[in-house]
């Protein structure tokens, strides 16, 4: 079971890995707003533009990526279907048995299309598969750091966090194990009806949660072995420090956003309202 | 004595069972003294309290009566400050079975460095550590590693690094190999050696396989929350019968010796401990026996 | 003919991913009916992927599982030709034949794991029944059983693995280490496998768990005559207690044959980083320093024998 991945982590060597993952959070919910802000063609062409050069830059391949917005497909062509056949407008374009379409709706759903195009592009590329979840964490832990002052325990959620990272891809490999001894004993998880398949679990989860309960009471010792008494007076290996380029990196995407907002100005083709 | 780094005198334990009362005595009267820098195995079938006497050192339990020093400090006394105790396990080291649970992080590196950052070292002094202790384990090349796609023993080389990160005196390793294949115990068993002779380390491993316990200097060897035996390895695997009583074996070569002197073959000597010992008692047996 | 053959079998981890891991490379092999068969290797040598192939929980990339001559991942396609000669198949058109023959296969592949037992490695973790006796007799049950035959056989497993009366009514969450591992044991055992096969089944274990464990399982295959593979990186073991012994090294197989034929080659495989029996090294040792010790001896009570009779013989053998 070797194989089992966490995360969507993507190792490569691109401008994108090497910035600062704090930085990387802010500019994803810049990024995030932007789109929502984008109104007219020429904005969105902008954002598929910026969403492809994204990924360029990334080093990230394609195939990766599209296979990352697959499970999304249902609600994209959802959104699209409903934009088309019963968006409505002025520019009557076709009508078969009493449904309209109008070239609004079209509009409307190739940029609603788009939206979410480049929102799970820009997510993915900047955060999940450019930064390790640990990475993702330790940023988080430091961004809402100002929040200690209302005594919000910011580092109990960081390190729960990080357990949970570190034991996912642990109980998964565990779950596979169990679920294969007891198919072995002829537990059939597949066929019956929808009771006799959630009655089937049971030998799946009461293993499952015994053995997560022994793990944690072992981890608790052993982290207790190792000093651990809480967040206070705790020093850390990695501090992220700002370093000039990613400040440079922080103004072109402000810059960039501010930008695409600019470009709704240029009222070229439909503007959505 | 001021070399005695352990010492317990008539030391009880037991657990309490679900009404609070105390019941199944893990450890009684168990007395002992183990000097700084010795390698001492502890020996004992499952459920002889061998574990439980490791995490007595270590204040994870605390002892029901008797006497318990550690590293100069009297565990055995009720009021220990957190900072006291802080100190005791930053002193005292433990690496457990399970290698899958005393790994926190995601990377190597930052796992290895996690006690040191609870005793807030500062950020140079952390990183030399944390090179130091991989580098002594000789897992330096994985250092940027998720340890979950490490091998057995490659992840058990990191608990000890985890633990070597904060410079202890001593480390206890509580059955650390018996959920690894022979290649891994043979990796934690050499970095342990080095440990103790490199960096002279005090070094308790607690184990049931007697071929490792023949590489300590010293065999402690417990049944029933007692201890039963005390001695360098050729002391201790010369009394095979009362060994045997308790559920233990002795390694092969020593258990070929008693079989073949039952046997009637005479063989003198008593260095048991290696197949290499092993072989010059033969050797020495069969050349008197044919002059 | 081999009641186990696996024909040129593959098997590739996370294929078409960074992570792509070879487990298994075109391995051919044939287990004998009614022996115990040690399976040998590192951690990562295929082992534990050959013992999942067995009873279907994956399937290979390449090659084939024979159980009784019959590929246990058949499909209609490879059977069509061979089953249509039989009297239940030849009167019927080809359309109802391969619906029936589809039919047949699906459930030869449900009773698989009744037929091929499999311990995998630390299965105490398997246990989840309120009671012992209970969670023994959850094979049992999947298999459709009556409860009066279900209890027979739940009985029959128990005292196979040693485990007493007293403990059948305890929840097994409540039982030690090695009582569990017995439960776990005796939870296979009691679907009656023609197959049992066990993955380091004396892992973590301390010396006299480990006797019991393994006399359990030869016991068990002296009395019933099944077929008994166990895998496992100690050659001490196997030494003891296999007739055949497998080696595997590198996703190959290095070495097949009866215990003495594959242990004849020892220093070799001392060198892919096997641990040798200590025995066995001791009595290379004895020939380095001129003594004439045999060199077919693992386990202590063949070297006694051996030296005792040399000593008597007269000393150094020369």
């Amino acid at each position: 079971m070797k194989g089992i991945s966490f995360g969507q982590y993507y190792p490569a060597n691109s401008v994108i890995h090497k910035m600062d993952p704090r930085f990387k959070i802010l500019v994803a919910i810049t990024f995030i707003v932007a789109t929502f802000l984008c109104r007219s063609a020429v904005s969105f062409l902008a954002l598929l533009c910026i969403g492809i050069a994204l990924i360029l830059i990334s080093r990230i391949p394609l195939r990766t990526i599209v296979r990352s917005i697959a499970p999304l497909l249902f609600i994209i062509g959802f959104t699209v279907v409903i934009n088309i056949f019963f968006g409505t407008g002025e520019k009557l374009l076709l009508e078969v048995w009493g449904i309209r379409i109008y070239a609004e709706g079209i509009w409307r759903a190739l940029f609603m299309f788009l939206r979410i195009f480049v929102l799970i592009t820009s997510t993915s590329v900047f955060l999940t598969y450019t930064t390790t979840p640990m990475d993702l964490t330790d940023a988080l832990e430091s961004l809402l750091s100002p929040l200690k002052v209302f005594h919000v325990p910011v580092h109990v959620f960081a390190m729960m966090m990080s357990i949970t990272l570190r034991f996912i891809p642990t109980l998964t490999e565990e779950t596979q194990k169990i679920m294969n001894a007891q198919k072995a004993r002829g537990a059939d998880f597949t066929n019956g009806s929808l009771i006799k398949r959630v009655k089937a679990l049971i030998p799946i989860l009461i293993p499952l949660f015994s053995s997560a309960i022994n793990r944690a009471t072992q981890l608790a010792d052993a982290m207790e072995c190792r000093c651990y008494h809480g967040g206070e007076g705790r020093t850390r290996l990695n501090v992220m420090k700002w370093h000039a380029s990613d400040v440079v990196y922080m103004l072109i995407g402000i810059a960039i956003c501010v930008g695409l907002v600019l470009l709704n100005q240029i009222q070229l083709g439909y503007v959505m309202n | 004595m001021s070399d005695i780094f352990i010492h317990a005198r008539d030391l009880c334990f037991s657990y309490a069972d679900e009404e609070g009362r105390e019941e199944n005595p893990a450890l009684q009267n168990f007395s002992v003294d183990i000097c700084r820098g010795e390698y001492v195995a502890v020996l004992g079938h499952n459920g002889s309290g061998k574990s439980t006497f490791a995490k007595l050192l270590n204040y994870i339990l605390e002892p029901t009566s008797g006497e318990l020093t550690v590293g100069g400090l009297e565990l055995s006394r009720k009021d220990l400050s957190d900072e006291e105790i802080l100190n005791l396990r930053k002193n005292v080291g433990m690496v457990f079975q399970n290698p899958d649970n005393q790994l926190v992080a995601t990377v190597v590196e930052q796992d290895v460095a996690f006690g040191p950052e609870n005793l807030g070292i500062e950020r140079e002094e952390l990183r030399r550590r944390v090179d130091y202790a991989l580098e002594t384990v000789g897992m330096t090349p994985y250092a940027k590693h998720e340890p979950h796609r490490l091998s057995g023993g490659q992840k058990q080389r990191v608990a000890i690094a985890g633990i070597l990160a904060m410079m202890p005196q001593c480390v206890v390793f509580d059955e650390s190999t018996a959920m690894l294949d022979p290649g891994g115990r043979r990796e934690v068993l050499d970095t342990i050696r080095k440990l103790n002779r490199e960096h002279g380390m005090t070094v308790l491993n607690i184990t049931h396989y007697m071929n490792e316990a023949a590489e300590a200097d010293r065999i402690i060897v417990i049944n029933d929350g007692k201890l039963l035996m005390d001695g360098t390895p050729d002391q201790i695997f010369a009394q095979r019968d009362a060994l045997h009583e308790v559920g233990l074996e002795v390694p092969q070569c020593a258990e070929l010796i008693h079989a073949l002197r039952d046997a009637g073959v005479p063989i003198d000597g008593e260095t048991l401990s290696s197949p290499e010992a092993c072989a010059d008692l033969l050797q020495k047996a069969f050349t008197k026996h044919a002059k | 003919m081999d009641k186990i053959y696996l024909d040129h079998v593959s098997y590739v981890y996370s294929r078409g991913t960074p992570y792509e891991q070879v487990a298994l490379d075109d391995v051919s092999l044939g287990i004998r009916e009614g022996c115990i068969t040690g399976i040998i290797g590192h951690t990562g040598s295929g082992k534990s992927t050959m013992m999942q192939l067995l009873n279907g929980l994956i399937k290979p990339n390449a090659g084939r599982v024979l159980i009784d001559g019959y590929d246990i991942n058949s499909t209609v396609t490879d059977v069509y030709d061979a089953w249509s000669e039989r009297e239940e198949y030849a009167p019927l058109s080809p359309r109802k034949r391969k619906k029936k023959m589809q039919a047949e296969i699906r459930e030869r592949k449900s009773k698989l794991c009744f037929r091929i037992g499999l311990v995998m490695q630390y299965p105490e973790y398997q246990l989840f029944e309120e009671t012992v006796y209970a969670d023994i007799a959850f094979g049992p049950r999947n298999m459709g059983l009556g409860e009066e035959e279900i209890r027979t056989r739940v009985l029959e497993a128990a005292a196979f693995c040693d485990v007493g009366e007293e403990l059948l009514n305890k929840s097994p969450f409540d039982l030690s280490g090695g009582q569990k591992r017995r439960v776990a044991l005796a939870g296979v055992i009691a679907m009656r496998p023609e197959v049992l096969v066990l993955d380091e089944p004396a892992a973590g274990l301390d010396p006299l768990g480990r006797t019991f464990i393994f006399e359990g399982i030869r016991a068990y295959q002296r009395k019933t005559g099944s077929t008994v593979l166990i895998v496992s990186h100690s050659m001490e073991d196997m030494a003891r207690y296999s007739d055949d012994v497998v080696v595997l090294a590198g996703a190959k197989i290095l070495r097949q044959g009866t215990r003495e034929e594959v242990f004849a080659h020892v220093e070799e495989l001392a060198e892919t980083g096997l641990d040798v029996p200590q025995i066995t090294h001791l009595m290379r040792l004895l020939r380095e320093r001129g003594i004439d010790a045999p060199k077919n001896v693992y386990t202590v009570a063949e070297a006694t024998a051996a030296l005792k009779e040399l000593f008597l013989r007269g000393g150094d053998g020369r």
